[in-house]
C-alpha cells in the first residue's frame, strides 16, 4: 500500500484568486442572470418571469436584424484584415533598419483608443470638410457616411480595417520570423516559386499565430461598440446597430433591464460558440 | 570534372569570412570540411551552392564557370542541421517534391521515391507527417530529398550535429554509402576531427576563413602542414609546446632542455612542439622518450579511457590513456613522448620535416 500524504490546507492558498475571480467575474454575471428572469421594478421590486425575456429576444426581429449585421460585419473585417494582414507580413522586410520603421508605424494605431479612432474618423470623414468625404465627393461618388448605409458600412469596416490589420500583420510577422533561413534556402535549392514557398512553408508555420489572429478579431469584432457609437450612433436608421449598440440602447436608453440581461447572455453564447467551432475547426485541420 | 575555386574570396561589410582561397575538390567522392565553429564552412559551402555571390573569385564546376548561375538552376541538394522539411506533407510528398518541381509524371516518380525511401528506412513512415516521426527519421527524410534529386553536388552542412549519440553513429556509417553509387560530388561540414576521419575520403581543414590544407583524410591528419590544420584536425586539442633551438638542443621554458633525433638539423630558431593527447603517455615504455612533467588540474573518465588535464608553465595539455585513472588534482606527473610522434612546426607555424 502507498502511503499518500494529504494535506488540504492548499485550499487556503487559492483562496484569494478565487475571491477575485468572483468579484470581477462571477458575481457580476451571476447579476445579469439574477436580471434576465425576473421583472424589475423601482425600489428593488422583482418578480419572477422565468425564460419569458429570452422567448421575446429570440423572437425578436429587431434582435435577429443586430445579429445579422454583426455576424456581416464580422465576416467582412475577417474577410479583408486576415488576407490584407498576411500580405502586409510577407512584404515587410526581414533585417535592416526597414525592420523597426515598419515596427512602429504598424504598431500606431493599435495604441490609438476607440474613441478617438471614432472621432478621427468621423471629422476624416465629413462630406463638407474631413479630407476623405472631401475628396470622395470630388472625384464624383456621392459619399455621406450619415445618409447612405453602404457609405455608412464601408467607412466603419474602412475604419476598423485601418485600426486593427496591423494586429494580424504583427502576429504573422512574429510567425514569419520564426522560420528558420535554411527552410527559405532549401527551397531555393529545389527551384520552388514564391507561391509554392507561401503555400508548403510559410502558411503551415504560420498556422498557429493566424489561428490566435482570427480568434482575437473574431471576438473583438463582436465587441465593437465605441467606433460606430462616435461615427454614425448606429444609423443611418439602424444600419450601422451592431449587437452591442442594440444592447445599450435597450438597456440604458429603454430600460428595460429583463430583455437586455437575456440579450446579453444569449450574445456571449452566440460569441462562445463561435470561437469554439473555429478554434475546433482550425485544431483539427492541424491533426489531420 | 571536379569542384573549383579560383581565387575565390567572400567579404561581408568588410569583415573577411572567406579569405582569398584556392581549392579543387575532387570529383565523384566524399570531402570533409572540418573546422571549429565560425571557421567559414557555411560561408564556404553558400557560395559552392550559390546562396551567395563571391566577392571575388569564381567557382567553376565541371570545368563551367558556374559564379552567376542562380541556385535553382544548378543541380544540387543541401542537408542542414534544422530538419528542414515541408511541415504539411507526407514523408513521401516530402520526397517526392524535388522531382514534382521537375515536373516529373507519377509513374516517374513513385519508384525512384520508394527506392530512396527504402535506402533510408523510410518506407513504414510514407503517410506520416514530419512533426510525427522522431528527429533521426526527419534528417532521413531531409537527406532522401537530397538523395532522390540525383544532384551532381551535395551539400551537407553538419547534418548530424542536432541528433543524439546513437541515431549519429548509424547515420554516420551510412552517408559515405549512400551517396557512393550516385557519382555526385558530396561536401560534409564538420567540426569533429574524429568524424572526418570516420568518413574517410577527403579532407579539407578550415581555420579563420581559410582553408589550410587538402588533401586524404589520413593524410591530413598525419602530415599537417601547418599548426592551423594540426589544431583542426585534434581532439581533444593538440599539445604544444614553445621551444629555442640552440646549439646545445631544444630548449625551453622553466630550464627545459631536450634532445630531438629527427629533427637536430633544423637551424636555429623559434620553434612550437605538437603532440597529440594519445601520444602523451605517463608510463615510460621504451628508448627515444622525451621526459617532460606537469600538475593534474582535472581528470575525465569515458568508460574505459581517461583524459588527465594538465598544466606545465603556460600550457594546458591533455594526456589521453587506456584505463581508468585517478590522480588528485595538483598531483605532479611525469609525463612521456616519442619524438617520432611529435610535429614540429617553424616561427611561420609551417611544418617541418622529420629527417628519417
Amino acid at each position: 500500500m502507498i502511503n499518500k500524504t494529504i494535506n488540504q490546507k492548499a485550499w487556503f492558498m487559492v483562496l484569494p484568486v478565487l475571491a477575485l475571480v468572483a468579484f470581477n467575474a462571477i458575481i457580476p454575471l451571476m447579476t445579469v442572470v439574477n436580471y434576465s428572469v425576473q421583472e424589475t421594478f423601482g425600489d428593488n421590486l422583482f418578480f419572477w418571469e422565468g425564460l419569458k425575456w429570452f422567448e421575446e429576444v429570440m423572437r425578436s426581429e429587431r434582435f435577429h436584424d443586430a445579429l445579422g449585421r454583426q455576424l456581416l460585419f464580422t465576416l467582412l473585417i475577417l474577410l479583408i484584415e486576415v488576407p490584407l494582414g498576411v500580405g502586409i507580413a510577407l512584404t515587410m522586410p526581414r533585417q535592416g533598419i526597414g525592420v523597426t520603421i515598419c515596427l512602429v508605424l504598424m504598431a500606431l494605431p493599435l495604441l490609438i483608443p476607440w474613441n478617438v479612432v471614432g472621432a478621427m474618423w468621423n471629422i476624416f470623414a465629413l462630406p463638407d470638410i474631413g479630407l476623405l468625404g472631401k475628396m470622395l465627393n470630388g472625384v464624383g461618388f456621392d459619399y455621406n457616411f450619415t445618409q447612405n448605409t453602404f457609405w455608412a458600412w464601408a467607412t466603419v469596416v474602412a475604419m476598423d480595417v485601418w485600426h486593427w490589420t496591423s494586429l494580424v500583420v504583427l502576429l504573422c510577422y512574429a510567425g514569419l520570423r520564426s522560420i528558420p533561413d535554411a527552410y527559405y534556402q532549401a527551397s531555393k535549392i529545389d527551384g520552388a516559386t514564391s507561391w509554392q514557398v507561401f503555400r508548403y512553408i510559410q502558411l503551415p508555420k504560420m498556422k498557429r499565430v493566424l489561428t490566435i489572429a482570427l480568434l482575437l478579431r473574431l471576438m473583438d469584432s463582436f465587441m465593437i461598440y465605441t467606433e460606430p457609437f462616435v461615427l454614425t450612433g448606429g444609423g443611418p436608421g439602424n444600419s450601422t446597430t451592431f449587437l452591442s449598440i442594440d444592447l445599450v440602447k435597450v438597456a440604458l436608453g429603454q430600460f428595460d433591464l429583463g430583455p437586455a440581461a437575456a440579450m446579453s447572455i444569449i450574445y456571449f453564447l452566440v460569441v462562445l460558440l463561435l470561437c469554439w467551432v473555429l478554434y475546433t475547426l482550425m485544431m483539427r485541420n492541424e491533426t489531420n | 570534372m571536379s569542384l573549383d575555386f579560383r581565387e575565390l574570396s567572400k567579404q561581408v561589410y568588410g569583415e573577411v569570412h572567406i579569405a582569398q582561397t584556392d581549392l579543387s575538390l575532387n570529383p565523384g567522392v566524399f570531402n570533409v570540411l572540418l573546422g571549429p565553429t565560425l571557421s567559414g564552412k557555411t560561408s564556404l559551402m553558400r557560395l559552392m551552392a550559390g546562396l551567395d555571390q563571391p566577392s571575388t573569385g569564381s567557382v567553376w564546376f565541371k570545368g563551367q564557370n558556374v559564379t552567376g548561375i542562380p541556385v535553382q538552376r544548378r543541380n544540387l541538394a543541401m542537408v542542414y542541421q534544422q530538419f528542414i522539411n515541408f511541415p504539411n506533407m507526407s514523408v513521401f510528398e516530402n520526397i517526392a517534391s524535388p522531382l514534382r518541381i521537375q515536373k516529373l509524371s507519377e509513374t516517374q516518380l513513385r519508384p525512384r521515391v520508394e527506392k530512396v525511401a527504402e535506402l533510408l528506412k523510410l518506407t513504414p513512415y510514407m503517410q506520416r507527417k514530419p512533426s510525427e516521426l522522431s528527429g533521426g527519421q526527419q534528417q532521413r527524410t531531409a537527406l532522401a530529398r537530397a538523395l532522390v534529386k540525383g544532384a551532381d553536388l551535395v551539400l551537407l552542412d553538419e547534418p548530424l550535429v542536432n541528433l543524439d549519440y546513437k541515431l549519429r553513429e548509424e547515420l554516420r556509417e551510412e552517408l559515405p554509402r549512400l551517396f557512393a553509387d550516385t557519382g555526385a560530388t558530396v561536401v560534409y561540414a564538420t567540426t569533429e576531427p574524429h568524424e572526418a576521419l570516420l568518413m574517410g575520403g577527403y579532407t579539407a581543414t578550415m581555420r579563420e576563413g581559410r582553408v589550410t590544407q587538402y588533401g586524404p583524410t589520413h593524410e591530413v591528419f598525419r602530415k599537417p602542414h601547418d599548426l592551423a590544420t594540426a589544431k583542426a584536425f585534434s581532439d581533444p586539442p593538440l599539445n604544444t609546446l614553445n621551444l629555442k633551438r640552440t646549439e646545445k638542443g631544444f630548449e625551453g621554458e622553466q630550464g627545459l632542455s631536450l634532445q630531438l633525433p629527427p629533427f637536430q638539423n633544423v637551424p636555429v630558431g623559434e620553434y612550437t612542439l605538437g603532440f597529440r593527447p594519445h601520444h602523451l603517455q605517463i608510463q615510460s615504455n621504451g628508448k627515444e622518450i622525451l621526459e617532460l612533467s606537469g600538475e593534474v588540474t582535472v581528470t575525465e573518465i569515458t568508460g574505459s579511457e581517461s583524459f588527465i588535464h594538465l598544466r606545465w608553465a603556460e600550457h594546458d595539455w591533455v594526456a589521453h590513456t587506456r584505463g581508468v585513472m585517478h590522480f588528485p588534482p595538483g598531483k605532479k606527473l611525469e609525463l612521456y613522448v616519442s619524438p617520432s610522434k611529435c610535429l614540429l612546426f617553424d616561427d611561420q607555424e609551417q611544418l617541418v620535416l622529420a629527417q628519417v
